[in-house]
């Protein structure tokens, strides 16, 4: 404080808008950055990073097999970003995607176990009317944190994630109780096969409704009204208020939505990849699709692809420990990294550093400036040897 | 007598947990008083107890490598250094890992919500990490021999314990739980008895008039998020060396960190009550236990801290007095240009 009189050696200033490649830049440049982080943990298994990075890419992707189930990861990560997308948006931290994904399944279990043994559905009438009841169980299980949010201004963090523990206890009890297949086995038996979604290119149908959703959201979020309320209460809801939004309201319809969308992802991992019902149903999906929501800056097709990231880390990282004994969860240290790293840099597009002239930054310069002239005549050096070669 | 009984076994089976909560609540309301939300405590307790377990279990293995045996055939591990070691380790690599977090929020300005989220998620990552490569590189299994298991959990003043119905009570812990009394004393005093706490305080209601009245608002924020989380990790330590049974599994910790931060709300942001109010939800987490009601199935039971959780959050929000409001500027990020 005594030298607030002199100028601090770094400044601080808001940039005005960047040019968006350098923008795209910076970010590709963190997620690179990122990576070469993610190498540190393969390291101090004594695996050479570069052969745990070809193995994590020829697990993943190699043969159709496993290109299949990477598939089958990503849809629920991508689905369930695009549910928390607007209440990202809203600045509603919604991280109660797994209890609302649980509760769909929950709902859509529900009519494959009773209804389906009973055949009075054609097929396609009982997808839907799971898919219908999980998107409404969904919806209403996501509202009730929002209803408190809306009224009564309570901390929808911790309320949304109570509510998870809350909607897998109630599976747990399901499991082990009322629709427990043989006594005593803790299992719910599996679907029959009217109640699974049919297979299309070798992938559950899924993958069809989540694109679906991607495109309406889309749509949603940049060109209807609603979808531009949002939007301003993100910024600032008391602009909101002036503006005559009923804040209350919306907060309480994206929610819903929001909810809505996790239980058709619900419905979608019951019926198309597990074709029951167990504890883990959402198996971490509301969690790491906060990631894939945010690193994609809530853009519905950027997240297509970080989704798919994402899966192709978490599906590579399982044969990373077969083979390399390297334990899975790198997928989550490097996913941590590449979060960490994405926010650090939004800093670096939004402000610049002013550096006060000085001495010693003078000096940092000319050496660089040197050092540069020395690295161009050693690279112009290298190409003449190798002509020559 | 049996109604007391039951509820006195109840009191000490839950202290274990409670002393985990405590320490992850008491971390957690340092680091909210200097304005900081960090939702990361859940990331920082896994890395706590990874951590702490994998100091311990260094030291043991490097006393067994120098051929000190003990009569038992056990290693000959002194229980205090074992303890002094996990919480030296717990507290060391949870301050780094608030360290992270500190930068990407204070010095970077990021979204402290989402920045928490990454950390736990991050901090998951590494304490799953951690304990899986030990457990693969010992083929299978880490665990610490039985006597430093007993270190860890056995309550410190012996025979004292042995007095009907306050003996139990006061004296029979583990020593974390006393440390960890200590410790919400301690902050209790510092935060509303010096003048370092006042100023922390007024970082975290007003950092723009901390600043204007030559507070160093940044030192603050980094010192009390450091700190907070090296005090939150010491209890991921003790809940892996305690209930968790001084071994890694893949259950980790199963939401105590959420809880605590969840606590912090109930407990007003007051330490002193972090004391009773972890009791009261270790009691609430360990009850299905002891306390059976046939016509609740158990799952039913086990979710019940949950339910009281939310019940407590909306009750909490409902009140409108105003001494018991979070820190003003809690959540927000403080840039002095922008003034």
């Amino acid at each position: 404080m005594a030298n607030e009189t002199r100028q601090s050696l770094i400044r601080l200033a808001r940039r005005e808008q960047m040019k968006s490649e350098y923008v795209w830049g910076i970010r590709i440049g963190s997620i690179i950055f990122a990576l070469l982080l993610g190498c540190i943990p393969i390291m101090t298994t004594g695996n050479n990073p570069f052969s745990g990075f070809a193995t994590i890419i020829n697990g993943s992707l190699s043969k159709p097999i496993y290109f299949r189930q990477t598939i089958k990861i990503a849809v629920p990560l991508l689905g369930c970003a695009l549910a928390i997308a607007p209440c990202f948006k809203m600045r509603f931290w919604n991280i109660g995607g797994e209890g609302q994904i649980t509760i769909g399944a929950i709902a859509a279990s529900f009519f494959a176990l009773k209804i389906a043994p009973e055949g009075s559905l054609p097929h396609w009438g009982l997808l839907l009317l799971m898919m219908l009841s999980a998107a409404i169980a969904g919806g209403i299980w996501a509202l009730i944190p929002a209803y408190f949010k809306a009224k009564h201004n309570t901390n929808e963090t911790l309320f949304t994630l109570m509510m998870n523990y809350i909607a897998i206890g109630i599976v747990a009890y399901l499991q082990g109780g009322p629709w427990e297949g043989r006594k005593g086995s803790q299992i719910i038996p599996m679907f029959k096969s009217s109640a699974r979604l049919p297979d299309v290119f070798g992938v559950h149908a899924g993958w069809i409704i989540v694109l679906l959703i991607t495109a309406t959201m889309h749509i949603y979020m940049k060109y209807t009204k609603q979808g531009y309320e949002i939007a301003v209460i993100g910024d600032s809801e008391n602009t909101a208020k002036y503006a005559g939004m009923n804040v209350e309201r919306i907060i309480m319809r994206t929610m819903f939505i929001s909810g809505a969308i996790c239980g058709i992802i619900g419905f979608i991992i019951a019926s198309g990849a597990n074709h029951t019902l167990y504890k883990g149903v959402a198996n971490g999906v509301g969690f790491t699709s906060i990631t894939v929501a945010w690193l994609s800056q809530l853009n519905a097709f950027v997240m297509i692809l970080i989704s798919f990231v994402l899966a192709i880390l978490s599906k590579g990282s399982q044969t990373l420990q077969t083979r390399l004994s390297v334990p899975a969860s790198v997928s989550e240290i490097v996913t941590g990294i590449l979060l960490f790293c994405m926010l650090g840099c939004e800093f670096f597009i939004n402000y610049k550093l002013i550096i006060r002239e000085n001495p010693i930054t003078g000096f940092c310069e000319k050496t660089v400036s040197k050092a540069k002239k020395i690295c161009s005549k050693l690279i112009s050096r290298n190409k003449s040897n190798a002509k020559e070669a | 007598m049996n109604i007391l009984n039951t509820l006195i076994t109840l009191a000490v089976a839950a202290i274990p947990f409670a002393t985990a909560l405590m320490l992850g609540t008491t971390g957690e309301i340092l680091c909210e008083k200097s304005g900081n939300l960090n939702l990361g405590v859940e990331g920082i307790m896994y890395i706590g107890g990874a951590f702490g377990l994998a100091g311990a279990f260094a030291y043991e293995k490097a006393i067994s490598a120098a051929g000190h045996i003990a009569a038992s055939g056990e290693p000959a591990s002194s229980g205090f250094i074992a303890i002094v070691i996990a919480i030296i380790c717990a507290f060391a690599s949870g301050a780094i890992a608030s360290l992270i977090y500190s930068f990407i929020t204070i010095t970077l300005r990021a979204n402290q919500n989402v920045t928490g989220l990454a950390l736990t998620i991050f901090g998951t990552g590494i304490g799953q990490f951690t304990g899986e490569y030990m457990r693969v590189k010992q083929g299978g299994f880490v665990s610490l021999s039985n006597h430093l298991k007993h270190a860890f959990s056995t309550n410190i003043f012996g025979p004292l314990a042995k007095i009907p119905v306050i003996g139990p009570i006061l004296f029979g812990h583990n020593v974390f739980f006393y440390l960890a009394v200590i410790i919400a004393i301690t902050i209790y005093l510092f935060l509303m008895k010096t003048r370092k706490g006042l100023h922390l305080r007024a970082v975290g209601e007003s950092p723009a008039t901390a600043d204007s009245a030559g507070i160093n608002v940044t030192r603050y924020k980094y010192a009390a998020t450091t700190i907070g989380g090296g005090i939150s990790a010491i209890g991921g330590m003790v809940y892996i060396m305690t209930t968790a049974g001084a071994t890694w599994n893949h259950e980790g910790l199963s939401g105590v960190g959420w809880l605590s931060v969840a606590l912090v709300i109930f407990c007003i942001w007051n330490p002193l009550k972090a004391i009773w109010g972890s009791a009261l939800f270790g009691a609430l987490m360990i009850m299905y236990l002891r306390i059976v009601v046939s016509s609740v199935p158990t799952e039913i039971y086990k979710i019940l801290p949950y339910v009281v959780t939310t019940i407590v959050l909306v009750a909490s929000s409902m009140r409108n007095n105003k001494e018991k409001q979070p820190p003003k500027s809690l959540g927000r990020n403080y840039f002095r240009e922008e003034r």
